[in-house]
Formats: C-alpha cells, sequence, structure tokens
C-alpha cells in the first residue's frame, strides 16, 4: 500500500532533529507540525513573520491579526518572536533556517523544483517559494509519486517553469524516499507494499534503488 | 505644527493621489491590511494605478475591490491564489502583473527605505524571474540584482500610531507595514488607536515617524480572516 498524506508526513517528521528551525509549507509539509518526536525543541517558522508558531486557537479565541503564511488562524507560544517579511526572507537567506519542507508539482534528478506555475492554467505565484529553495540549506520535497494523470513528477528535466535550480536533498513521497545526489533519485526506503519495479515503472527521472535499501516503517 | 501629520480620514488622506501613479499597500493576505484607504480609493474614479502589494485581496474585499472597478493597470505581488477575479484578468491580458519572490518584494521596500538603490538576491537565480536581470557571483553562488521599488505612495496600516506618526505594529498584521511605510515618497498610516506625542515607548517603535506622512484613526475595521482554523476545547 502506498502511503497516504499522513504517512508522508510522518516519515518527513523523523528528519527533525532537536533544535532545529523548520519552515513547513503548505499541504503535506503542514501536517508534519502534527508529528514532532517526543522530547525534542523544534521551532517553527511561518515566513508572514513568526518564529515559534502553536497550534490552532480555541474556537473564539481566533484573532485576525495571527495568522500563519497559509492564512490560516495560529496561535504563539512562549518563546515565539514577530518581525516583519524582510527579516522573515533575510534569516531564510542567511541560512539559519536549517530545514525547509515543501510540496511540488515536478522535481528532477539534478534537484530542480517546479511548484509555482502552470503556463496559461493555473496562476498563483511563487509566493515564498523562490527565497525558500533558493537558500535553505535542507529542502524535502512532500509530494505524491504521480500526478492525476499517473504522470511521474521525478523527471530528468522539469517540463514547468522553475522554482529554483539544483536545490532539492530529499523528495517523500507515497511510494518511497529518495536522496537526491550523483545518481539522481536515490531510493534509499520503499513503502510497505511498494515493490521496486512499481517505483522503477513511475520514476522518469535517473534511478537508483540502494543496495542497502530498506522497507519504510510506518 | 510641522510634526503633526494627523488628517481626518482616509478620504483626506488619499486625497491627492492621481491616475497613474505607483502604490504599495501593506498587509499579507487579509491580514493588516489598510481597509480604510482601500475602501477609499474603491470609491473614487482612479484608474491606471500600479499597485505593489504581496497579494491582491479576495473578490469582494481589499484589493479586490479595486480590481472589480479596473483601477488596477499594472499589479506587483508574489501570491495571488485567493483572487478569481486576478487570475481572470491576468489571464485575458486586461491587467499587466509582475508575480516576484515575496523575500524579493520584501526586500526592495527594505531597500527603498534604507537609500540602498539595488540588492542581491539568489531567489528566482535560474527561473524565468531571472529573465533580463544582472547576475553576480559571490562566494561562488549566483544572485540576481534587482532594483530598490520606487513608489509614489505607500499606504499601510498600524495598531497604534502617535499624531508624528511613530508606529507599532501587532501580531503578524506586521508583515509589510513597517518595509513599505519606510519605501514610500508620501507613507499615509491608518491606525485601530491614534494616541498623543509621548504615549508610545521609544523603545518599542516599530517605524519611527520620520518615515510617516499622514496619519489618522481608521474605523470600522472588518479584519476579515481568510482561513478560520480553531481547535476543539477538550
Amino acid at each position: 500500500m502506498a502511503l497516504d498524506k499522513v504517512q508522508i508526513a510522518q516519515r518527513i517528521a523523523k528528519e527533525l532533529q532537536d533544535g532545529f528551525y523548520v519552515n513547513l509549507g503548505i499541504g503535506i509539509p503542514t501536517l508534519v507540525a502534527n508529528y514532532i518526536p517526543e522530547g525534542i525543541d523544534v521551532v517553527l517558522q511561518s515566513e508572514n513573520g513568526l518564529l515559534g508558531m502553536g497550534p490552532f486557537p480555541y474556537e473564539g479565541e481566533e484573532d485576525a491579526d495571527l495568522i500563519n503564511a497559509g492564512k490560516q488562524t495560529i496561535t504563539t507560544l512562549p518563546g515565539s518572536a514577530i518581525f516583519d517579511s524582510a527579516m522573515s526572507f533575510g534569516m531564510i537567506r542567511a541560512g539559519k533556517v536549517h530545514l525547509t519542507v515543501l510540496g511540488a508539482m515536478e522535481v528532477a534528478d539534478n534537484g530542480d523544483i517546479a511548484n509555482w506555475k502552470i503556463p496559461k492554467k493555473l496562476v498563483k505565484g511563487m509566493g515564498g517559494a523562490m527565497d525558500l529553495v533558493a537558500s535553505a540549506k535542507n529542502i524535502i520535497v512532500a509530494m505524491q509519486h504521480t500526478n492525476p494523470k499517473g504522470e511521474s513528477k521525478l523527471l530528468s528535466n522539469c517540463t514547468l517553469p522553475l522554482t529554483g535550480v539544483g536545490c532539492v536533498k530529499k523528495v517523500v513521497t507515497d511510494l518511497g524516499v529518495f536522496d537526491i545526489n550523483e545518481h539522481g533519485f536515490y531510493c534509499i526506503e520503499i513503502a510497505p507494499g511498494v515493490t521496486a519495479d512499481e517505483i522503477k515503472a513511475k520514476t522518469a527521472g535517473r534511478l537508483v534503488i540502494a543496495d542497502d535499501v530498506k522497507k519504510m516503517v510506518v | 505644527m510641522g510634526l503633526n501629520k494627523v488628517v481626518k480620514n482616509a478620504e483626506e488622506a488619499i486625497h491627492d493621489i492621481k491616475s497613474g501613479v505607483t502604490i504599495m499597500l501593506g498587509g499579507f493576505g487579509l491580514c493588516g491590511i489598510p481597509e480604510n484607504c482601500i475602501n477609499a480609493l474603491a470609491a473614487t474614479d482612479l484608474n491606471g494605478l500600479t499597485c505593489i502589494s504581496n497579494n491582491a485581496g479576495v473578490d469582494n474585499f481589499g484589493l479586490g475591490l479595486l480590481l472589480k472597478k479596473h483601477q488596477i493597470k499594472k499589479m506587483i505581488a508574489s501570491y495571488v491564489g485567493e483572487n478569481a477575479e486576478f487570475e481572470r484578468q491576468l489571464l485575458s491580458g486586461e491587467m499587466e502583473v509582475e508575480l516576484i519572490p515575496q523575500g524579493t518584494l520584501a526586500t526592495r521596500c527594505l531597500a527603498a527605505g534604507y537609500g540602498m538603490p539595488a540588492i542581491f538576491t539568489p531567489a528566482g537565480y535560474g527561473t524565468e524571474c531571472a529573465e533580463g536581470k544582472e547576475v553576480r557571483e559571490f562566494n561562488g553562488k549566483q544572485y540576481l540584482m534587482e532594483y530598490a521599488f520606487d513608489a509614489d505612495y505607500a499606504i499601510v496600516k498600524a495598531w497604534k500610531g502617535d499624531t508624528q506618526g511613530n508606529l507599532i505594529f501587532k501580531d503578524t498584521a506586521r508583515n509589510f507595514n513597517p518595509l513599505m511605510a519606510m519605501a514610500g515618497k508620501i507613507t499615509i498610516a491608518e491606525v485601530e488607536e491614534l494616541v498623543p506625542v509621548g504615549e508610545l515607548d521609544p523603545n518599542f517603535i516599530h517605524t519611527p515617524g520620520i518615515y510617516v506622512h499622514r496619519i489618522f484613526q481608521g474605523t470600522n475595521y472588518e479584519k476579515r480572516i481568510e482561513q478560520r482554523t480553531v481547535r476543539k476545547r477538550n
């Protein structure tokens, strides 16, 4: 069985380390916040100007002045800090944020990513994605392995307009975990019930299954 | 007195804005947008405006009101996903749109307010955002040169302000507001609470009044929430 969205988020949460400052994008990445491992301190950055993003407010306590980058009402935590948008991207550009998790429409086997525009169709804008991918030291992409038409989203070259070049370090999909290195997509874990042959069939970019590939624990 | 920057209301604050000028507007989504001034602009016949704002409002609120009346000729923004009319005008070519990375947008405001003509940022290198832009390499990494904004007006929303234009923002309604406040040739601030000089602690001023030209206490803030998300009490 391929992973569902929650299981993808749970797998990515295992990448979090004690003391990390982390930026989580919209969609599956947001779910990662629900599975921060016990016993470690992680500070969530919201690029509209908040470090120390807390949970959603209780009913009746929501405040229009306190939202996250997905425009959801949120709360602060003890130790939170608020700042303007220039400082927010300043700390991102300066490499202070340890890990960025975001979704993608396509990822190439050299680490290129496309996630902001479908020409003549979807026009949303890049938001902070271009700033994040250009500067973050460690970028993990969370996404489905194939698009709704069943076509691979792991490619040799992105076909959509790029968000950033050579920046993605790891991809976690419903089928497995892939480091991006000199091999291209280097499969280090396979989801339970998924076969290496299925991954090969659904990966269009260069793919190597690691000799010591593991079955993912979910 | 020369340092009293108080005007009566939004109508007076925007009275000299002409068609065709460039206006920056603070806010992230609908959070911290200058509602009073946007409503006042929407009540005028101004058109041909270039608006610089992170987002373009929603269909019937915020900058969406100006869009609906075709008052905006060009929009410079980073993310416009919540506005169907915006998307329609963009795809039909009725409105010119320049989408730029959010950090680039913020830092081009910062540069204007700091008197710096340009900045270098890695955001957008290797993408269509880099087309026609100067690329410079520093320490083995590629950067795009981006110019400081040159805006006729900046319109911002603050929580508290005094009669000399010192501003304090609240929570994430800060976002682009202090940056744009620094960047306008003429900066208009609307505040939820206008107080006499001396009432705000100088240690906690976010925007010094030197950057602000007009200030007024706004009324009837709607503060609409785009994504109301809550949890239940146990």
